[in-house]
């Protein structure tokens, strides 16, 4: 297999997992989840410069934080199946006296995560801050993040932005999950946010535009393109426009599989559209 | 009793500087971040001699919490600085999310907290933070009394691994305790000896405590008084052994009686050794502008509103 099938091979095996983990507990965010499964895929199985084992400060690797925490299905499927800890604890999603919450947190000492995440509009100043250590400690390695678009209707993320261009971190790379949806309806529905490239740009960021965010020769070369960009004294947003409920026809293009779980006849047809390849937790 | 020596008054906030600018020189790890009050924070010395490990947010505490949650991951110790209200309310999610809950090392280090504040009125005062941090699991609480222990508890915090929530003011008050004493996070410290009441007292209103103390002693009143720097984790030994000596308590706080010190001493007295309580503390009130003196006086909250209830207390036993 090519590289890129073997990246498509695991993107599949991850959708299944989130299926198979909502669908267990009948909660949890599957659209989110499966429009960010070949993002989680490429980051963690060839941007993240990682280290083992996980160590919380993370010094001399690239560190990565998910602001948007209700997507934890596909993070702890990558993070499992990138060997952070067995693939069998994902059967223990959402379950009392798990490590896998419903939102990811540090509390539980799963590792892979190195913040809680879930209330929304934090996860960039944290990352800025990990950032500012990189700094400090003069690691040359970089800090990535994710951010969902709705997500950026809380304020905090603007001092974030402001703060990071303002004092020139330009170690950072933020992506935002552009789907244009959010719990209650399309983004322009429930908050226009206008041009958002503009406004990111406004803010004193180079902008990467991914718009195939679903496509995993797209994002690694938007990624590597926005690597090539750091250092120059300006932060990196990248745009991923991704489909929300990716690679499962009837989640696909509408908010309604946000934050609800597949019955039975639906898990079914979502594995049928997604064949086991790694082998199912 | 023991007669306490105003060494000069001082506010407790150049207490927190000053424990700062040390601590910058003896460990590299600690950072500073400030939200636009640098001057009011006395965060001066620090900036200036380690701008390198300075970080001025801007008008942005929710930023400025986030920020140095993520400092942490990379082995650096943040010290947040402004005013006690943006400090906890204005930030209170991001206290909990992403320092609380994800246990961080972060020192939330507030000043211009309670009413003495001053003239800026309630919109910058607060007498509810004690009770929002102390809910926080995982936070520690400490509230300084004097110039000296406000930077001994700063040096002393820098040392402890997990959040805390360290709460100082603006006015000059009496500068008492020992220059050098060791701060010793979650200990009370007995400050006189006496029989008939225990008054536990923390903040700004230490030192009225023991002016009451003086003016019950010249009644023939003995009372017991006790510097609770920490609120959280509550030294509850020391207040239970005192008041099986005296059998009642004033508890004495710059802040809501609601979620405050005294209400955190009323479950440990309940829960082991019930006792009759009284309260020197706001009640369930905003602030307004006014000195510092004016509105001490006016809420109750000085030596002679602590004598009015410890006879009170004493007269329930």
């Amino acid at each position: 297999m090519s590289n890129t099938a073997a990246l498509h091979a695991f993107t599949t095996q991850v959708r299944r997992d989130i299926l198979r983990m909502v669908h267990r507990v009948n909660s949890g965010h599957p659209g989110g989840s499966l429009g960010c499964a070949e993002f989680f895929v490429v980051m963690y199985q060839v941007m993240l410069e990682r280290k083992s084992p996980f160590e919380m400060n993370g010094i001399g690797e690239d560190l990565f934080f998910l602001s948007n925490g209700h997507i934890s299905p596909v993070y702890y499927s990558v993070l499992a199946r990138s060997g952070y800890f067995p693939v069998e604890e994902l059967n223990t999603f959402r379950h009392i006296d798990s490590r896998l919450q419903g939102h990811p947190t540090t509390h539980e000492g799963l590792p892979g995560i190195r913040i809680a995440s879930g209330s929304l509009g934090q996860g960039l100043s944290v990352a800025v801050g990990a950032a500012l250590a990189k700094k400090l400690n003069g690691d040359k390695q970089l800090v990535y993040s994710l951010h969902g678009d709705g997500e950026l209707q809380e304020g905090q993320n603007w001092e974030a932005l402001m703060y990071a261009a303002g004092n020139k971190v330009d170690n950072i790379i933020a992506t935002i999950d552009y789907n244009g949806q959010q719990i209650d309806g399309s983004t322009d529905d429930v908050l226009p946010m206008g041009d958002m490239k503009a406004k990111l740009e406004a803010f004193g960021w180079d902008v990467v535009e991914i718009e195939k965010g679903n496509d995993i020769e797209s994002i690694i070369t938007g990624l590597s393109k926005a690597k090539s960009m750091t250092g120059k004294e300006k932060p990196i947003a990248v745009l991923l426009h991704t489909v929300m409920g990716n690679g499962v026809d009837f989640m696909m293009h509408t908010h309604d599989w946000h934050g609800k779980a597949p019955n039975d006849d639906q898990l079914a047809v979502g594995l049928n559209q997604n064949e086991a390849t790694l082998g199912d937790y | 009793m023991k007669e306490y020596i105003n060494t000069g008054s001082k506010d407790t906030r150049s207490g927190f500087g000053a424990g700062l600018e040390e601590m910058g020189n003896n460990n590299n790890k600690v950072v500073a971040l400030c939200a636009d009050l640098t001057g009011s924070l006395k965060m001066d010395e620090f900036k200036a001699q380690h701008p390198d490990r300075f970080f001025q947010i801007g008008i942005a505490e929710a930023n400025m919490i986030g920020i140095a949650a993520g400092l942490t991951i990379g082995g650096y110790i943040p010290f947040t600085g402004t005013f006690a209200n943006f400090s906890t309310g204005r930030v209170y999610d991001q206290i909990r999310q992403s320092v609380a809950y994800s246990g961080k090392n972060v020192k939330i280090c507030a000043s211009h907290a309670g009413i003495t504040l001053g003239e800026d009125g309630a919109t910058h005062q607060i007498l509810e933070d004690l009770g929002l941090m102390k809910m926080l699991p995982g936070m520690t609480v400490i509230n300084t009394c004097d110039y000296n222990q406000t930077k001994a508890a700063t040096l002393a915090i820098a040392e402890f691994e997990g959040p805390v929530y360290l709460r100082f003011g603006r006015p000059k008050v009496p500068n008492f305790t020992p220059e050098n004493q060791i701060f010793e996070i979650g200990k009370a410290i007995q400050l006189t000896e006496g029989k008939d009441v225990t008054i536990v007292a923390t903040g700004h209103l230490v030192w009225e405590a023991l002016e009451a103390c003086k003016s019950l002693e010249s009644e023939g009143i003995s009372a017991e008084v006790i510097n609770i720097h920490t609120i959280k984790p509550l030294d509850s030994e020391a207040i239970l052994k005192s008041v099986s000596k005296t059998g009642c308590l004033v508890s004495a706080e710059e802040h809501n009686y609601l979620g405050g010190l005294g209400e955190s001493i009323s479950r440990i007295l309940v829960s082991n050794q019930p006792v009759p309580q009284e309260f020197v503390a706001t009640n369930d009130t905003f602030g307004e502008s006014g000195t510092p003196a004016q509105l001490m006086e006016k809420y109750g909250l000085n030596s002679t509103s602590i004598v009015t209830k410890a006879k009170k207390t004493i007269s329930r036993k």
